[in-house]
């Protein structure tokens, strides 16, 4: 099996799919707790918990798709949040100022991400470990200070939605539901191709890659393709969702577009619910969004919710470092099966 | 012509202070392989230190800036045993989060207490005029107090036995240990010597700069330009890439908006990164 030819010198491969089970029924659990999620609204009826919602899918697309360079590649981008925003100021502009469709907008916002991250790709991935996370912050605020001063952007105060175009969708209400469902869909996408990439060849090379760049090469994993690759593929949906976001939002400006703190969340995510794993970010985003969430309402915690989740974060790195899925998974190897 | 010389002049006492600060960063780094995310609200914890001080008892900033300085060795003391020791030999992202975790515990427990209005350190030192230049006093000050933390830095990495130590233990931990070096101490004392240089350098900042509880974020920012620039782990670079940061931050807004500075400063730390990740003086030593 050309398969195992590649995996075979990693010296532990910890989450190593299972080939040989059932592997679909881990992809099926994952996709029904999303489309549980994205039914809840219609359940209670309720605006503000389609908001949460929309929240939590959000991180769920951007923690799925960061884990395909973080989990399986085992690069930390830090920056990760330069495709959001610059998917997400390419889209809208195309949307605001030049006329063009929702869906086209989010076409181009993902793939003019693709085609940062394919361009950034070949020349940075070649640093590793810290220099290389170092790299990605660098040009995340280097993006952003551009942004600030690129005048067809808006510069500092950004753009702005005319509200007419959300007449287009049906009103503006409509098109709340509209954008939601539009989430809910690419979420499951997201998580789709995550699930798939992890199971594929180029996945278990991308895994390879993680435990021990130099020997995967020798085995004929062509690293800086993979790397690339992956890279590419955990930029695209960040970049359509950015379009999305904004669309939402009416307005971009370029501190919220590429808020640096808001790359590390999702790397909080992908961590606490389980690196390299297929549910992990699913599990994460909720998690993380939840416990956020009553920090912010809680009498108690309102004013130092920041510091709160800071020391939730330590005791997380400090004594859960696989996350919540990687954890069950290595107490309980029966889960393996369906956890994946 | 003058005006430029101005700019250049005010430039390179500032990079004195970005070099500090960027020397504690890169001081870590080059011992434990650790990047220090925490750096930042160190710096601002360092300004309000002094702010703090200097409102209750009336203190010159500048002793203000000694008692800063050992409460940030003991916070980084502290900082290493609770966050940092654990993970240490773990993937980078580990050190990562971890020091990011206690950067949010700082800046949360920071906004609740001081709220995120912006302070300043009613201090002055008048200014000094030479010929066509007018200098801060404030700023003249804290480039030589900067010299001077850069100079015994120096001092004791090479001249003194835990200066030795460090550089052992920079070298190779285990060996080191061999040698009856208790390197972890060795480590713990190299983040407080970090952190006390984030701290001294916040001080400085506060005499002349308007601050806020999250100021720090821009300077840890610039300290890692900073150290890149001067070669990550290697100190006296840092305080060459700081002056060279100082004198470009001088220099740019003379011929193009102040708006830009941002965008070529971080251009060029991508761009070392990529062309020369060992830094212009050479990693560390």
């Amino acid at each position: 099996m050309s398969e195992n030819k590649v995996a075979a010198p990693a010296k532990k491969l910890r989450f190593m799919p299972q080939l040989a089970g059932r592997p679909y029924l881990g992809l099926s659990l994952t996709l029904a707790v999303i489309v549980i999620m994205i039914l809840w609204p219609l359940v209670t009826g309720k605006d503000i918990t389609r908001e949460t919602v929309f929240t939590i899918l959000l991180s769920v697309t951007l923690a799925s798709s960061l884990n395909i360079l973080l989990g399986y590649t085992g690069y930390v981008s830090f920056g990760h949040v330069v495709f959001f925003g610059l998917g997400g100021y390419v889209g809208f502009y195309l949307l605001a100022i030049q006329g063009w469709s929702l869906w086209m907008a989010m076409l181009a916002g993902g793939l003019s991400s693709a085609l940062l991250a394919y361009l950034l790709g070949r020349a940075i991935l070649r640093l590793r470990g810290a220099y290389f996370a170092l790299a990605t912050i660098g040009i995340n605020e280097a993006m952003r200070a551009f942004i600030n001063n690129f005048k067809p952007f808006g510069g500092p105060i950004g753009m702005t939605l005319n509200f007419q175009v959300y007449r287009d969708y049906g009103g503006a209400s409509q098109a709340l539901w509209m954008v939601f469902y539009t989430m809910g869909a690419l979420t499951l996408l997201a998580v789709t191709v995550s699930f798939f990439v992890r199971t594929s060849k180029f996945g278990l090379g991308l895994l390879a890659i993680r435990e021990d760049e130099d020997a995967a090469e020798v085995m004929g994993v062509v690293a800086p393709k993979a790397k690339t690759w992956a890279y590419v593929l955990s930029a695209i949906f960040p970049g359509i969702i950015g379009v999305l976001f904004f669309f939402k939002n009416g307005s971009i400006e370029p501190a919220p577009a590429f808020r640096l703190h808001f790359s590390i969340e999702t790397i909080v995510m992908v961590m606490l619910g389980g690196q390299g794993t297929v549910l992990g970010p699913v599990v994460g985003s909720g998690l993380y969004q939840g416990i956020r969430g009553y920090l912010l309402t809680s009498a108690i915690f309102k004013n130092i919710q920041l510091a709160v989740a800071g020391g939730l974060l330590l005791l997380i790195v400090l004594f859960v470092p696989d996350g919540v899925i990687g954890w069950l998974r290595h107490r309980f190897p029966f889960l393996r099966r369906v956890l994946q | 012509m003058d005006f430029i010389l101005a700019s250049v002049i005010d430039g390179l006492l500032l990079g004195f202070v970005y070099g500090v600060a960027a020397m504690g960063l890169t001081l870590i780094w080059g011992v434990m392989n650790v990047i220090n995310l925490s750096h930042g609200p160190i710096i601002a914890l360092g300004m309000f230190g002094v702010y703090l001080i200097f409102g209750a008892f009336s203190l010159n900033p500048y002793v203000a800036i000694l008692i800063v300085a050992v409460l940030g060795l003991v916070l980084g003391v502290a900082i290493y045993y609770v966050a940092v020791q654990r993970v240490i030999n773990a993937p980078h992202l580990s050190t990562l989060l971890a020091t990011f975790s206690v950067n949010m515990i700082i800046i949360g427990l920071g906004t609740a207490i001081f709220s995120a209005s912006p302070r300043n350190v009613e201090f002055s030192l008048g200014s000094l005029t030479l010929g066509p230049i007018t200098l801060l006093g404030t700023r003249v000050v804290a480039a030589f107090a900067a010299m001077l933390v850069a100079g015994a830095l120096y001092l004791f990495l090479y001249r003194t036995r835990y200066g030795r130590y460090i550089r052992a233990v920079a070298n190779n931990r285990d060996a080191a240990e061999l040698m009856g070096v208790p390197s972890n101490r060795i480590l713990a004392l190299s983040f407080g010597l970090g952190t006390m240089l984030a701290a001294i350098a916040g001080g400085l900042i506060a005499t002349f700069f308007p601050f806020t509880i999250l100021a720090g974020g821009a300077y840890e920012l610039k300290s890692f330009v900073i150290g890149v620039l001067g070669g990550l782990g290697n100190p006296i670079g840092a305080l060459f890439g700081g002056l060279i940061l100082g004198v470009l931050e001088g220099i740019i807004p003379t011929f193009m908006p102040t708006t830009w500075v941002p965008v070529v400063e971080f251009l060029l730390f991508v761009l070392i990164l990529l062309v020369r990740p060992q830094g212009l003086f050479g990693a560390k030593s």
